[in-house]
């Protein structure tokens, strides 16, 4: 492998019959990193991710995956290639032990003491069957099979999705666990910001089938402000003209505004407000996530739009 | 090494500024000297739960600012203070909060005198919670 990226995308596009589930996506992935995937139900999080192993064909476009055409990647390349399902799909009639045993027989790195510290720390014994654990603990010996071959690329489909905070915290500690060795690369969708925030480098974020984001946290965070205005704005006034704005929030007493951060922002707020005081903060990541999420005909906020009703 | 800073996540502020902020204040109020053994980048990652890069990247400023020394195969400590600036610049940069506390308190009613004492008073117990509070 010649790049220092895990994961290459040029143009990449898919669609079902007509349907556009992904648009042109060209992203990066740095090796040794670890990068969430942020974007509605949906959005394509789960196509694109597809498309990298190889599992569908791209309509258009190419990836990357370790060196390798994602369409055509060689036994050995994929497994160097860990992936975690949506919702953790495993074979129910196999018991743990079953899975253990034909995993290892061709994986060559195979580490099975740390399965079986994995697979100790989510709950499970060697004797149950796939089809009768928690969701919990699907998660975890899905993330022990996956783990365990010591991959050096780890995609992971919402692998957070609907696990209580105890089994989501030693998710988190696997994830962790696996970023001990500094060239391992993790590439995760999720909907847990917490999560996100503690363990990503890099952020991407797809907003209905295009991609918005690709950066690092500190980047992202650096790129977007929040504005208060303490003013009740007329409604008549039109927020749409802020230069790169995410979301506008209408409060009785004042408005709150995501926008980029832009020379201009401050500028129009003053002129749109008459000289009203403007106030500039930093952003959450959840401010910065909702207001690249939310579509153009919500960004006044549903209690916002129901308050100027009783107002008037 | 019993020093470990508290993060929170879903703040305005990165959690590696968060990290900066808590050594910087641990060290102006004396709870760490120098000579102080930090937690190594992977040791203070795992135990935040955080990823190992936003430590370093937490070092590494703290390292530039003279905060800490990072002694390659001994790990990491707080370092010698220095003084960067000049009695006149420390001045300069101390006399905006003296005029905001003087005119909050001089508002409140407060005499010159009271306010010499409940300067004193507080530093005092500033002292006394380091001393007892190293453990926590």
């Amino acid at each position: 492998m010649t790049d220092a990226f895990a994961i290459q995308t040029f143009e990449l596009t898919k669609y079902y019959a007509s349907t556009c589930a992904l648009e042109q996506v060209s992203m990066a992935v740095p090796q040794g990193k670890v990068t969430a995937l942020l974007g509605r139900n949906g959005s394509g999080k789960s196509t694109l991710i597809s498309l990298l192993l190889g599992l569908i064909e791209p309509t258009r476009g190419s990836a990357r995956v370790l060196g390798e055409d994602s369409g055509r990647l060689s036994p050995r390349t994929r497994g160097r290639i860990g992936f975690v399902g949506e919702g953790h799909p495993l074979p129910g009639f196999m018991r743990v032990r079953d899975l253990r045993g034909f995993q290892a027989s061709f994986q060559p790195r195979w580490d099975d003491s740390l399965f079986a510290t994995l697979i100790e720390h989510f709950g499970l014994l060697e004797r149950s069957k796939a089809s009768s654990l928690s969701r919990g603990q699907k998660a975890g010996l899905a993330m022990a099979l996956a783990m365990a071959p010591r991959p050096e690329l780890l995609i992971m489909d919402d692998p957070a999705l609907g696990l209580d905070p105890v089994a989501r915290r030693t998710l988190l500690e696997a994830m962790i666990l696996n970023t001990r060795d500094a060239g391992n690369t993790i590439f995760f969708s999720s909907h847990e910001l917490t999560d996100v925030e503690r363990v990503a480098d890099q952020i991407a974020i797809l907003d209905r089938s295009v991609l918005r984001v690709c950066c690092s946290l500190e980047m992202l965070r650096a790129r977007v402000r929040r504005f208060e205005v303490h003013v009740a704005l007329p409604r008549e006034v039109d927020l749409a003209s802020i230069p790169g704005l995410l979301q506008a929030r209408r409060l009785p007493e004042r408005i709150e505004i995501t926008a980029l951060k832009h020379p201009g922002t401050l500028n129009r707020l003053s002129t749109l407000s008459g000289g009203a005081e403007v106030e500039e903060l930093p952003a959450s990541l959840e401010d910065i996530a909702v207001g690249y999420l939310t579509e153009s005909k919500n960004r006044v906020s549903l209690l916002a739009a129901t308050a100027a009703e009783v107002t008037q | 090494m019993d020093f470990e800073p508290k993060i929170t996540t879903g703040s305005t502020s990165p959690i590696f500024r968060q990290i900066v902020d808590q050594v910087r204040l641990a060290v102006a109020h004396g709870r760490l000297t120098e000579g102080n053994q930090l937690p190594s980048v992977r040791a203070l990652a795992e135990r935040l739960l955080i990823n190992a890069n936003t430590v370093a990247k937490a070092y590494a400023e703290l390292n530039a600012a003279g905060v800490i020394d990072t002694q390659a195969g001994r790990g990491v400590f707080i370092a010698k203070p220095r003084q960067p600036y000049s009695a006149a610049e420390r001045r300069r940069r101390l006399e905006p909060r003296l005029d905001a506390l003087l005119t909050e308190a001089l508002h409140l009613g407060f005499t010159l005198d009271q306010i010499a004492e409940l300067l004193r008073e507080r530093a005092r117990r500033l002292a006394d919670s380091n001393s007892s509070g190293k453990s926590s």
